[in-house]
């Protein structure tokens, strides 16, 4: 594996808010004062302002990177960027604020270390402004940074600042989960406290965004306690010639939790085989140890029938199994949920037939309230429902882990991906009646 | 604790790997577009890395225009050799011939000539998913792709009708004719590449460092002189990129730094001549890497509209 001499972490951040809050113009200027922005870039941002802008260099569109979405000066999809520091590398998924492109903030978010929702300051805390918080909280997303923007068009008055900030404040207990909540004061458009910090601001004690970018504590994000190996992909050489390839075994995957020793126990579920590990493999050296998230290749003390789709976890902290399952789901496409079809669930490693057998509930996105029984999910809409899995998940509760705890419903025909899905904890762990082997 | 950390390549890594094993698992016949380029360099690495010891459990397949880098198919064809892995090549010239692809009047680039040929190869082996080295940040049509980007049975990209990608579950069903196009380079940029090319000490075709080499002027670029005509009895398949009598031609200390074929890449001039001297130089660099390529200046949306029609 390779080793720089000063190891530089990833941090992947989503920036969310409404339309016109300035999210493509706060990336841009994150991108322009770190001097990730190139002159070739430039000229065609200057060339695209001579053109449309009046001559008046539009940072949005470094992002905004289709046709459609310069036509009509609004982000549709996710778009990713790229830029680093000499303190971390930043990817920065930029998400679309209009409400029909939920489903692409549920996307750029999932995967997010952090997330800056922006407010604009003069319209304060509006609908989306819950609905985006709420929906990085609901993703489990551990960190979050309210970026109040435009502070320069409401005289950087400090009122207003704190103003906004109480109101988030009063709702965010209903939301629970995030390790740490930033305020900080910006316009992107003129770069107040994006790098530097700004002047105008005295009362504010900082950090600025991009200082908070490089410094907040995400190694503990990662959870080291409890091992998940979904097998991914049996690698069987099935070398004639080679007597060792011949008979080489071993499961492919990328470790969702834990770290997984040489010679630990381990059951593979759902057969609930007890083994240990033989041999942890990475290309051409075997490893003592291995941790979440590495891709990895186990090699088992004993030659059992394991493929794709089975889970090798650790003795302790068993994950639930079972056909029956409650889940949060957003639904992504303009079909509405249908109770009683059969969509296909992926689910870590594995596929199997679903269907809705219940609707439970639809979160209400201005009160952000579950309301019971609702008649429908339609796209954008976020809700509990009750599913049925042709053959059981061995599955954790989505809080506890992301991986193992989540899931897509794709619509057969036309393989659309419908939803996404975020499974609740299981109400009793597995209990394998062991089959052991005797040495 | 502090040992159980991936430093950004190593992040980069697992996820890539965890993309190509996915195409291996959900895929019936995947094939990995390999052009001998520095990104497709670093996919087989990856690859080796999915799959060892087995060997890697997909083809190769390059499509080549005609106007290549010698040095390039040399790199291609002893690569893919070292490796064991089959490697099909289909050309431009094939496609022509066959009428399969038809070149626009005045336009010597065989760039968009490139897309009917890989849907031809797509077709003809009845691949339904090419692994590309494509990265988000070397254009922004591309800043919108996704890991796994779908393509329907015309090849065509619906960037308004993206499948969402949530957390790292890839939804890689495609029905019979419709084809995926996967990308596990996506959130690398061309640093991450060349530390990566450092870090694995991985071998580039020579191109990429600095060597002296006769170019000439045209469209703020430096081009370099095509080789010259082998039978001139046939028409010049380089007619119209040799330089004009008002374009004089200069020897210069220059380097690729990006690769697409000889009328279409712009050389730079640069004294880099180990990957040490190329990190240093992207570091320092103001411009783009896609700053060298003519095929993207079209216009502002020439790589989208090139997707749209099945560009990779």
């Amino acid at each position: 594996m390779p080793h720089t001499q000063h190891p530089i972490e990833i941090l992947r951040f989503n920036t969310c808010g409404s339309v016109d809050d300035g999210k493509s113009t706060l990336i841009g200027r994150l991108l322009y004062d770190s001097k990730s922005l190139m002159e070739d870039q430039l000229e065609a941002l200057e060339r695209s302002a001579d053109i449309t802008g009046g001559g008046q260099i539009n940072l949005a569109n470094l992002t905004d990177g289709l046709r459609a979405e310069r036509e009509q000066g609004i982000t549709i999809d996710v778009a990713y960027r790229y830029f680093a520091t000499p303190k971390r590398k930043f990817i920065v998924a930029d998400t679309p604020g209009h409400v029909q492109y939920t489903r692409n903030m549920v996307s750029g978010a999932s995967t997010a270390n952090l997330s800056v929702v922006l407010v604009d300051a003069r319209q304060g805390v509006i609908e989306q402004t819950r609905r985006h918080t709420f929906i990085a909280a609901l993703l489990g997303i551990p960190h979050l940074v309210i970026a109040v923007n435009k502070m320069d068009l409401v005289d950087w008055q400090e009122e207003r600042f704190l103003e906004i900030r109480d109101e988030i404040e009063d709702f965010l207990p209903k939301l629970g989960a995030f390790r740490d909540v930033k305020f900080i004061p910006i316009s992107a458009l003129d770069g107040d406290n994006v790098v530097d910090a700004s002047k105008k601001t005295p009362w504010f004690e900082g950090p600025a965004l991009l200082h908070h970018l490089e410094t907040v504590h995400i190694a503990s994000d990662r959870n080291l306690t409890t091992l998940r190996f979904p097998v991914q992909w049996v690698n069987r050489p099935n070398n004639p010639t080679d007597r060792e390839l011949h008979d080489f075994r071993g499961l492919s995957g990328q470790i969702a939790s834990g770290i997984v020793h040489r010679g630990q126990e381990v059951v593979v579920l759902p057969a609930g085989i007890k083994t240990r590990v033989a041999n942890i493999w990475n290309y051409d050296t075997p490893l003592d140890e291995a941790f979440c998230p590495q891709s990895v290749t186990l090699c088992l003390e004993h030659d059992i029938d394991i493929s794709r789709g089975d889970m090798i976890v650790g003795l302790e902290n068993l994950p639930g199994r079972n056909a029956e399952l409650h889940a949060q789901v957003c639904w992504m496409h303009s079909r509405p949920l249908q109770p009683g079809k059969k969509y296909f669930l992926k689910h870590a490693t594995q596929t199997v037939q679903a269907i809705v057998t219940k609707l439970e509930s639809r979160v209400n996105m201005t009160t952000l309230e579950a309301e019971a029984d609702p008649a429908a999910l339609a796209i954008n809409d976020i809700g509990g429902v009750r599913v049925k899995t042709a053959k059981p998940l061995v599955f954790d509760g989505y809080t506890t882990n992301h991986l193992t705890g989540s899931f897509i419903l794709i619509e057969q025909g036309t393989n659309a991906t419908v939803a996404a899905g975020m499974l609740s904890a299981p109400t009793e762990a597995v209990t394998p009646e062991y089959t052991d082997f005797a040495i | 604790m502090s040992s159980y950390h991936l430093d950004h390549l190593q992040y980069l890594e697992t996820e890539a790997i965890h993309i190509m094993r996915e195409v291996a698992a959900e895929f019936e016949r995947p094939a990995i577009l390999f052009s001998g380029g520095k990104d497709s360099i670093c996919l087989l690495r990856l690859a080796e890395k999915a799959f060892r010891p087995s060997d890697i459990p997909m083809p190769l397949l390059n499509v080549e225009t005609g106007h290549e880098f010698p040095e390039l198919i040399e790199f291609r064809d002893r690569r893919a050799k070292e490796l064991g892995a089959k490697l099909i090549v289909r050309t431009v010239e094939e496609a022509l011939k066959k009428g399969i692809a038809h070149p626009t009047p005045g336009q010597i680039s065989r760039n968009q000539l490139q897309i009917p040929v890989l849907l031809g190869a797509i077709e003809e082996f009845q691949f339904d998913c090419a692994i590309g080295g494509a990265r988000r940040d070397e254009e922004k049509a591309r800043a919108k792709e996704r890991f796994f980007s779908f393509r329907d049975s015309f090849g065509q990209w619906d960037p308004k009708n993206q499948r969402p990608e949530i957390w790292n579950l890839y939804n890689a069903r495609v029905n019979p004719g419709e084809n995926m196009r996967v990308f596990p380079l996506s959130n690398w940029t061309e640093m991450d590449v060349w530390e990566y090319v450092k870090s694995e000490r991985l071998e580039v075709p020579n191109i990429y460092f600095s060597h002296e080499r006769e170019c000439f002027r045209r469209g703020g670029q430096w081009i370099p002189i095509p080789p010259a005509q082998s039978d001139p009895t046939k028409p010049d398949p380089y007619a119209g990129a040799r330089p004009k009598p008002n374009e004089p031609v200069q020897k210069l200390v220059v380097r690729v730094r990006t690769i697409a074929d000889m009328i279409s890449t712009g050389m730079v001039e640069s004294r880099a001549d180990s990957v040490d001297d190329i990190i240093a130089e992207i570091a320092a660099a103001r411009v783009t890497e896609r700053g060298s390529r003519a095929d993207d200046k079209a216009s502002e949306a020439a790589m989208e509209d090139r997707k749209k029609a099945g560009y990779f």
